[in-house]
């Protein structure tokens, strides 16, 4: 451990460039075996050691606090076992907010669908190709709070969306975030909006990938369209639309930004994540909050470990 | 299986750092911060934590700090203006640097303050120094560790001129005339009667101090633990059912989920708003506001809860942020200067229209219609404060959040299902199990 911490980031490129002659003339002394040994370790230290400091670390602690019963600022807290997750599992309560999540998963099936939609249009030749790959990606690289608040004005009573469509002379009396029934699907329209973008970009690149001859062959085949996108485009990039079919489930279920920003969960619009942070922040039940967030996590490796096993990631077939 | 062996070594290390996090060192032996004696003699760097980052960057705190620098020549004051100030506050003190002078942030428990900060005395000596509403809060076994230098009063800021053109020139003195009054003003100015900034949140949870000022109780608080806060006949329970009766009457702005603070004290300032309950402390920067939107200053009036026992109105005095003096800091002394000398030598009561800790100090200018009127000033007791935090937090009801007069105003807008006698009932059902689980 002392070694990946404090081990030079900068030898073990001349230790490196040292060794490589000596692999192919002699058979390498003892001393140098170990420092061939630890040169990947010396590249890899620098991000394990932020791997650990920002990702492990704070996860051990989570785990650690959802069995006390702490409260976020008392430099005291109790073992309570596992009471947080008895708590937790016998509230439905707390539960009834994963209601909202498929809100957000049916928008991200529909965000895949129209990200697969686009890029497989701009595979082909297309008109003002790039100036079209610029105005999907766009969105992804706002800034999630900006987002936020531009949609508070667009779904604003006499805001941006009811001028427009006052100008295509429909008059909607309903309000976009104060009725009940519409709020979840103008809030997963926003994330629709917002991150079709990287799943567009995720496809075009995979799909970029195919090599031209098959294309081509197809195209002397005479394969219409559909059926280039059925027998060679969407094989080719299965691994890509299996990724991005685990990032949006575990996406949907941990929606935060955005709901956060927009309505601060009121309503029918609260997230699990809301929830929790309330719980954390609000009532002051870390030990709880931490609970849910555990369970939150196992949930999501659960659901990726299904997928991984109902679809196995086979190699693409490349030539 | 080396890879495994790597990820064991790595997620225990990482256990390892976790649990090490936890421990700190016990407190310094001198745990008190009380008025040093005499100026020349106090020494030391001391750092001021505040919520008022507006006024760090416009330089009146180094104003402050200059004249304090006078009084105190041996003392440099250095300030750190925090914006999300109770969120970021509150994780600092799980370490021990949070500043030498802070405002105790609201989630800290009562009966962890001697974990946190120096004591400022006796509390005996302190009430006779102090109000009730300054110490109150602040007092855990005998001793004050927090003081609220200034409160506020509640009550509703309204439009001067926008009441007068509705022809309501009288404060409302029942639910029901304050309503009439509302309904007036729709009918013949337009102007929006009331508007709840239900989706900012936090504005709408300043009816919680609406505890006390129907009833004129000065233990409304302290009473919580032990009765159903949402009975008839007690200060939510009229607070509530107003702000229910003014949105099913559509008395209020008709999308509340769009609402915005800042636009709204222009919208007020300008006269499209007609009313709103807020603390006292509003009115400075609604007449900013007016100021800035060409209008007088003076068109912007604040009225009590239409409510009165025997003839008079009510309005509790609210303690604001408690100054404390970190228990880890080195200058003490030096903290506790600070703090006594914003109190006594500054001008911030006046300029916030904040009314002073100090025994016999003057009540601000924009108070004089309530002192006028009679307007009888409470200062709650807070002898129950903790215990009502705790039965709060336990029971999830959230009595000074907005979570729960959200759900109200959606009931009465008819967002969401229920009535308002269903919304009491489970709010006392959730309180009453809380109340007996922390006995």
């Amino acid at each position: 451990m002392t070694d990946l911490k404090t081990g030079p980031r900068v030898d073990p490129a001349p230790a490196a460039a040292a060794d490589a002659p000596a692999r192919t003339a002699v058979p390498p002394a003892r001393g140098a075996t170990w420092a061939r040994r630890l040169t990947p370790w010396g590249y890899l230290a620098a991000a394990l050691v932020l791997l650990v400091a920002f990702t492990y670390v704070p996860v051990a602690n989570m785990i650690s606090y959802s069995f006390t019963d702490w409260d976020g600022v008392s430099p005291d807290k109790d073992f309570v076992g596992v009471d947080n997750y008895v708590e937790l599992f016998t509230r439905p309560d707390l539960f009834h907010v994963f209601f909202v999540s498929l809100f957000y998963l049916a928008a991200a099936a529909v965000q895949i669908v129209v990200a697969l939609y686009f890029a497989t249009v701009l595979t082909f030749r297309t008109r003002f190709r790039n100036l079209f790959k610029g105005l999907l990606f766009f969105p992804y690289l706002i800034n999630g709070v900006a987002v936020a608040f531009v949609f508070l004005y667009f779904f604003k009573e006499g805001g941006t969306l009811d001028s427009v469509l006052a100008l295509v002379g429909v008059h909607p009396k309903q309000l976009w975030l104060g009725d009940p029934d519409l709020v979840n699907v103008s809030l997963s329209g926003v994330s629709v909006w917002r991150f079709l973008g990287l799943n567009f970009v995720l496809f075009l690149g995979a799909m970029q990938s195919i090599p031209a001859e098959l294309h081509e062959a197809a195209e002397i085949d005479g394969a219409t369209r559909w059926q280039v996108f059925r027998g060679i485009i969407a094989p080719s990039i299965r691994p890509i639309i299996g990724l991005s079919v685990i990032l949006a489930i575990s996406g949907s279920l941990s929606v935060f930004e955005i709901p956060f920003i927009m309505t601060r969960g009121f309503g029918e619009s609260k997230t699990f994540v809301i929830q929790t942070v309330k719980l954390a922040f609000d009532f002051n039940k870390m030990g709880l909050a931490s609970a849910m967030a555990v369970v939150l996590l196992a949930i999501i490796l659960l659901i990726t470990w299904v997928q991984r096993r109902l679809v196995p990631d086979e190699r693409a077939d490349r030539p | 299986m080396k890879r495994r062996a790597l990820a064991a070594v790595l997620l225990s290390a990482a256990l390892l750092a976790a649990g090490c996090g936890g421990g700190s060192g016990a407190g310094p032996a001198d745990d008190s911060a009380l008025s040093p004696a005499d100026p020349a003699k106090v020494s030391g760097d001391i750092t001021v934590l505040t919520n008022r980052t507006d006024l760090v960057t416009d330089g009146t705190m180094q104003k402050y700090a200059d004249l304090f620098k006078k009084d105190y020549p041996n003392v440099t004051v250095k300030f750190e203006g925090i914006t999300d100030y109770e969120g970021e506050v509150k994780i600092r003190m799980n370490t021990d640097k949070y500043g030498d002078v802070l405002l105790i942030p609201n989630s800290v428990v009562t009966t962890d303050y001697p974990k946190f900060f120096a004591s400022l005395g006796d509390a005996a000596a302190m009430e006779a120094k102090y109000t009730a509403a300054g110490t109150g809060k602040g007092k855990v076994g005998g001793k004050v560790y927090g003081l609220a230098g200034f409160s506020f009063i509640n009550g509703f800021v309204y439009n001067k001129d926008v009441w007068t053109a509705a022809g309501v020139t009288e404060w409302p003195k029942t639910p029901a005339d304050f309503l009439a009054a509302l309904q007036a003003i729709k009918a013949k100015t337009g102007a929006t009667p009331y508007y709840t900034n239900y989706k900012d949140g936090w504005p709408l949870s300043s009816w919680s101090s609406v505890l006390g000022s129907a009833t004129c109780d000065a233990k409304a608080s302290d009473n919580l633990p032990t009765s159903d806060p949402w009975a008839a006949g007690g200060d939510l329970n009229a607070g509530d059912t107003l702000l229910f009766d003014i949105v099913k009457n559509k008395l209020s702005e008709s999308d509340p989920t769009t609402t915005n603070w800042e636009d709204s004290k222009g919208l007020l300032a300008t006269g499209k708003i007609a009313t709103m309950w807020l603390g006292s402390w509003s009115l400075v920067q609604m007449q900013d506001a007016a100021r800035k939107a060409g209008k007088s200053p003076d068109s912007i009036g604040y009225l009590p809860f239409p409510a009165q026992v025997g003839g008079k109105f009510c309005s509790v005095v609210a303690p604001d942020y408690q100054s404390a003096v970190n228990i880890h800091s080195p200058n003490k002394a030096a903290a506790r200067a600070w703090i006594d000398w914003i109190l006594e030598k500054s001008d911030t009561a006046a300029v916030n229209q904040a009314v002073s800790a100090l025994k016999g100090a003057p009540l601000p200018s924009a108070l004089k219609p309530f002192t006028d009127a009679g307007v009888q000033f409470i200062d709650l007791a807070q002898v129950n404060a903790a215990k009502v935090s705790e039965i709060d937090n336990l029971s999830e009801v959230g009595i000074g959040k907005p979570e729960y007069r959200q759900r109200l105003i959606d009931v009465a807008r008819g967002a969401a299902e229920g009535d308002l006698a269903g919304i009491f009932a489970d709010l006392a059902k959730r309180w009453s199990e809380a109340a007996k689980n922390v006995g």
